[in-house]
């Protein structure tokens, strides 16, 4: 079978991106369609002391121009986090309100305060610049740190001193002992650089009402479609989930940004309403900056201490949160669940205990980005690892398989369950790939170049495939985090699979329908994945968090067997044998060790004209399952990094990038590759490019491609990318996930090269040429010291 | 992007009568910075006068020692251009190093030197080799046509038309690019000619292009990348920004100034 699980099959839905046909929201056209222009805080805190619309309503092409005021008066509820953390205080986290758009205070630069509707964008746009608002101006604390100092401007009147939750997990008590135990004590200060997200597709929205049906429709850029009406419906009260259909068309990358329900999709909802035309909303690329929320900004102080052996004997950390102005869908479960649960790493530490104080700070909102969470996890540990074996003069490799988990399931001191896995094998495939014993000779080679070669390793473990629903519920999320499959076999036996599932740039029309090509054994040709639509598809949760494979294809999965039982007995009622001897092969239907077969298509055709099924049976063949996964998944594996660094200018090249990663079964390689490739190129952009900066009045200072640098294809080597898997215990494909994984395992591993090659730890992300020619600098002066 | 209107001039007469007609008209040469801007809502001229199909305009030629680029000339027509890289090879070298492929199909030498971004190549190019800017009224030396930031010598209806360049013995460019834009964090272009050494400066200086005394003291006296490495350039008059401090900028130009020098033909 050259379609099935673990085929390179081409990418079925690549014919229409790279020709130009895909159909994305901004390529939706309604008749009647206005266009909405949002008037934004230029500044980054203060009170709104008056809007005066009345020079835009006199503007050409003007069709309303509507305010806060408007909407929360007309019911609109305010914007949620659908995560509750609560402090280790036993009180719960202090959200703040958010508005769609802000009635009496703004709290950040790109803070909505109006929106125009007008028959253009450009007369919208014009429009919008024209509204004046009075804005008296407050002091302004842009960073976490600053934003906990006694004093610091007060943000939101329900979070005293701008501490939203104060939380903890492990047991401090050991980990003080762990410590107190240890012979060597590493101890660092790490950031995680505030990132943007970046997406090539921004967002847009297009919404319509229909005043006859009081039904809405929306098209908008959503990973999640059906939870994107749910909350719209339940507590934005837009309209009843029933009167209200979400259609995520094809989606142009969503990495995070675009799980969450912003107010610019409420407010076109409204005002779609509030004006009877469709109204469409398309960000530019300077929207998108200063309002897509962001990833990451956490500052952690770090101590883990060891015995004589390496070993472990305690591990903790106290971490700084930045959540922005207000709380977004996801953003409280990002730096504690989805980041504090990882910090055991693939280690075996007993004493851990992790600190979270998560605040507000006038920015940008901060929530889930490409890893959420475990990027942060990742970074951290293997920071101090690799800090850690210098210091003690281990070798990186020999520390960390020092303190490696080898048994599972292992059960960490901050909840996790790993399930599977085989670290040795990783680190071995990585080292031996990487040619880690040839290290020297290339490093000697290079100083006669007069560059400094270095060398960085990353052992990381990632939890995906979010989440058995009881479990999380258990932790204070607002949702369930199953997903949901239908199977539909046509009369004439081609198959339609929707699925909760969504795809912006996953592959999944190939790869899910390779699951069933190969379940079935039929051509793939005859398999169509249909999702993205609230009126098409059963109610599903979406994709994020490396789930789609591990949960969705799982979904997939348990339906495909009811299909499959169903078609056994179909076959054995016709054929006149057992159900255990029928097999599906070749496109047929048959009976074991027998010439007697039906074709496929004769099942499907038999299914629905219904003239000759067994007793009792139903007509049809068309069968659901919603599957909620039993566990995480822990992809895991090993990143070796090898950078060469300019002395003269602090340039450094990524000259190898090595992976190993264990992702358990793999569906299609390519897909998978190209997966890592991409998660690489995020994680090396964070590590050496990107970072969003603000200044203290909380100015966006990289607000553009000007001043933000994304990764480009020359700043990345040609990866080398191995798999040694383990099969994940925990769902029928033994799946684990691979969206995530290269963004969280490659940050450490480029740092680390870095360090190496300078010879100075203190060295923070980005590693751009300034930094690393500062921490030379420093490197060098140090030395002339001694 | 504002309303404005779009006249593309057929001579040099009718773009230099629409400039003076308006207050507001800018000239399109290439429109890469203009663009941009006007899209950002942060420029609103209310004509533009495209100058790119004016007869000479376009074109490289070189006679009696002198390289002549006309103004509308694509960075990547003078990066391949074997009149440039025959003159003078670092114009070419420096040309083909400027932002994208994009940007270089479309923005021309005329439009970077009237625009005088204080990061663009182009002017550290003119200033070393002792340029001349052909105008629609008169030539201007490089040395009195750059004029601080974005300002130049260039009357309101003052149109480019061409840039000449006279022999030099050698000349070299060294660019460090700011890494989200690719303009120069730091480009130092340097001349030796038969009547010393020129070392200018683009990218780093608060005031824009500038020459460097103590480089081209030092390379007068040894011209070599050790001279250049060794020399003392201080960081005062330096600009600061989120990609390079002052003092870093000072240790590059003197970096940029050595591969200028190992580059230089």
């Amino acid at each position: 079978m050259t379609t099935g699980i673990g085929a390179r099959v081409k990418r079925k839905e690549d014919k229409r991106f790279i020709t130009g046909k895909g159909k994305y929201t901004d390529d939706v056209r309604m008749e009647n369609q206005a266009y909405a222009a949002f008037v934004r805080s230029p500044v980054a805190h203060a009170n709104v002391k008056s809007i005066d619309k009345s020079a835009a309503l006199e503007m050409e092409g003007v069709v309303d121009v509507l305010d806060g005021h408007q909407l929360t008066g007309d019911g609109i509820g305010n914007i949620i986090c659908g995560w509750a953390v609560t402090s280790k205080d036993g009180t719960p986290m202090k959200m703040g309100a958010w508005s769609a758009l802000a009635t009496q205070k703004v709290r950040y630069v790109g803070d909505a305060v109006a929106v125009v509707i007008a028959d253009t964008q450009q007369q919208a746009r014009l429009a919008a610049e024209a509204v004046e608002v009075e804005y008296e101006e407050l002091p302004v604390v842009a960073f976490a740190d600053k934003a906990l100092e006694k004093g610091a401007p007060q943000i939101h009147d329900e979070a005293e001193g701008n501490l939203i939750y104060d939380w903890e997990i492990g047991d401090e008590a050991k980990a003080d002992a762990g410590l107190a135990a240890a012979k060597h004590i590493t101890e660092m200060v790490i950031t995680n650089n505030r990132l943007s997200p970046n997406p090539m597709e921004p967002r847009s929205a297009v919404a319509t009402y229909d005043e006859a049906e009081e039904h809405y429709t929306l098209y908008t850029t959503s990973q999640n479609p059906h939870v994107a009406r749910l909350v719209l419906s339940a507590f934005y009260n837009v309209a009843p989930e029933h009167k209200l259909r979400v259609i995520a068309p094809d989606v142009g990358g969503g990495f995070g940004a675009k799980i969450y329900i912003y107010p610019e999709e409420i407010t076109c909802l409204w005002a779609s309403m509030k004006t009877n035309r469709s109204v469409k909303w398309t960000a530019d690329r300077s929207e998108a900056f200063i309002t897509d929320a962001h990833g990451r900004d956490h500052i952690s102080t770090a101590k883990m201490g060891f015995d004589e052996s390496g070993k472990i004997t305690g591990f903790k950390v106290d971490t700084i949160a930045n959540l922005g102005a207000y709380m977004s869908l996801f953003s409280s479960s990002v730096p504690t669940y989805l980041y504090a649960t990882l910090l055991s790493g693939q280690y075996d530490i007993q004493n851990l205990h992790a600190n979270v104080r998560a605040v507000y700070t006038n920015t940008v909102p901060v929530d889930a980005y490409r890893g959420a969470g475990r990027p942060e996890a990742c970074y951290l540990i293997e920071r101090m690892m690799e800090t850690a074996a210098r210091e003690m003069g281990m070798k990186p490799s020999e520390l960390r398989a020092k303190n490696f988990v080898r048994e599972f399931p292992h059960e960490t001191p901050v909840i996790m369950t790993y399930d599977s896995g085989d670290f040795d094998a990783n680190l071995a495939q990585a080292e031996a790939a990487a040619d880690v014993a040839g290290f020297a000779k290339r490093k000697e080679e290079a100083a006669k170049r007069g560059k400094l070669r270095g060398l960085g390793y990353s052992c990381y473990i990632e939890a995906c495939g979010i989440a058995p629903s009881a479990a999380v519920g258990g932790l204070g999320a607002g949702v369930g985090l199953w997903e949901s499959a239908e199977v539909r076999v046509n009369p004439v036996g081609t198959i339609e699979i929707l699925t909760g599932s969504h795809s912006h740039g996953q592959g999944h029309e190939t790869t899910f329908a390779q699951i069933v090509a190969e379940r079935f054994d039929l051509p793939i040709d005859n398999v169509s994945i249909v999702h993205g639509d609230t009126d098409k598809v059963q109610f599903g949760m979406g994709t994020y968090g490396s789930r789609s494979g591990a949960v969705g294809m799982s979904a997939i999965v348990k339906a495909m067997d009811k299909v499959e039982a169903k078609v056994r007995k179909i076959a054995a009622h016709q054929l006149e044998a057992s159900e255990d001897d029928i097999v599906i092969e070749g496109g047929e239907v048959k009976v074991a060790g027998t010439d007697k077969a039906l074709g496929w298509h004769e099942i499907g055709l038999a299914a629905y004209t219904a003239h000759n099924l067994p007793p009792d049976m139903e007509p049809g063949l068309k069968e659901s399952a919603f599957y909620d996964p039993s566990n995480f998944t822990f992809p895991a594996g090993t990143y070796i990094c090898e950078v060469e660094v300019d002395p003269d200018t602090g340039v450094t090249e990524v000259v190898q990038f090595t992976a190993s990663d264990d992702f358990g079964t793999i569906i299609n390689p390519m897909i998978v590759e190209g997966q890592v490739h991409g998660g690489l190129a995020q994680g090396i952009g964070q590590a050496m490019l990107e970072q969003v900066i603000y200044d203290e009045d909380g100015q966006l200072i990289t607000g553009s491609y000007m001043d933000y640098t994304m990764p480009r294809a020359a700043d990345l080597p040609n990866f080398s990318v191995h798999h040694a898997s383990t099969v994940c215990p925990g769902n029928p494909l033994g799946m684990k996930g691979c969206g995530e994984a290269g963004a969280i395992g490659s940050p450490p591993a480029v740092i680390n090269a870095i360090t190496d090659a300078i010879g100075n730890n203190d060295l923070a992300m980005p590693a751009t040429p300034q930094n690393v020619w500062n921490a030379l600098q420093a490197a060098s002066a140090a030395q002339a010291a001694e | 992007m504002y309303p404005t209107k779009y006249l593309k001039a057929s001579s040099l007469d009718e773009a230099v009568k629409a400039l003076g007609a308006s207050d507001e008209a800018k000239v399109l040469a290439g429109g890469q910075t203009l663009l941009p801007t006007m899209k950002q809502h942060l420029a609103a001229p209310t004509d533009l006068v495209d100058v790119r199909g004016i007869d000479g305009m376009v074109g490289v030629s070189v006679s009696g020692g002198t390289l002549t680029i006309g103004a509308a000339t694509t960075h990547a027509e003078v990066a391949r251009s074997a009149e440039v890289q025959g003159h003078t090879p670092a114009l070419a070298s420096l040309a083909a190093g400027i932002g994208d492929p994009a940007v270089r199909h479309a923005g021309t030498i005329g439009g970077s030197v009237a625009n005088n971004d204080p990061a663009a190549d182009y002017p550290a190019a003119l200033l070393a080799l002792g340029a001349t800017v052909v105008t629609s009224k008169r030539e201007i030396a490089a040395e009195d046509f750059f004029d601080g930031l974005f300002t130049t010598a260039l009357d309101e209806d003052e149109i480019i038309t061409a840039v000449k360049f006279p022999k030099v013995e050698a000349a070299g460019y060294g660019k460090f690019p700011q890494p989200a834009s690719l303009f120069a964090l730091v480009g130092v272009f340097v001349a030796k000619t038969g009547d010393g050494v020129r070392v200018t400066v683009t990218g780093a200086g608060e005031d824009g292009v500038f020459r460097s005394e103590p480089l081209e003291a030092a390379l007068l006296a040894d011209f070599s990348e050790a001279s250049a490495k060794g020399a003392d350039v201080p960081a005062e008059g330096l600009m600061s920004d989120i990609h390079g401090a002052a003092a870093y900028r000072a240790h590059l130009i003197k970096v940029m100034a050595a591969r200028a020098i190992a580059a230089a033909s």
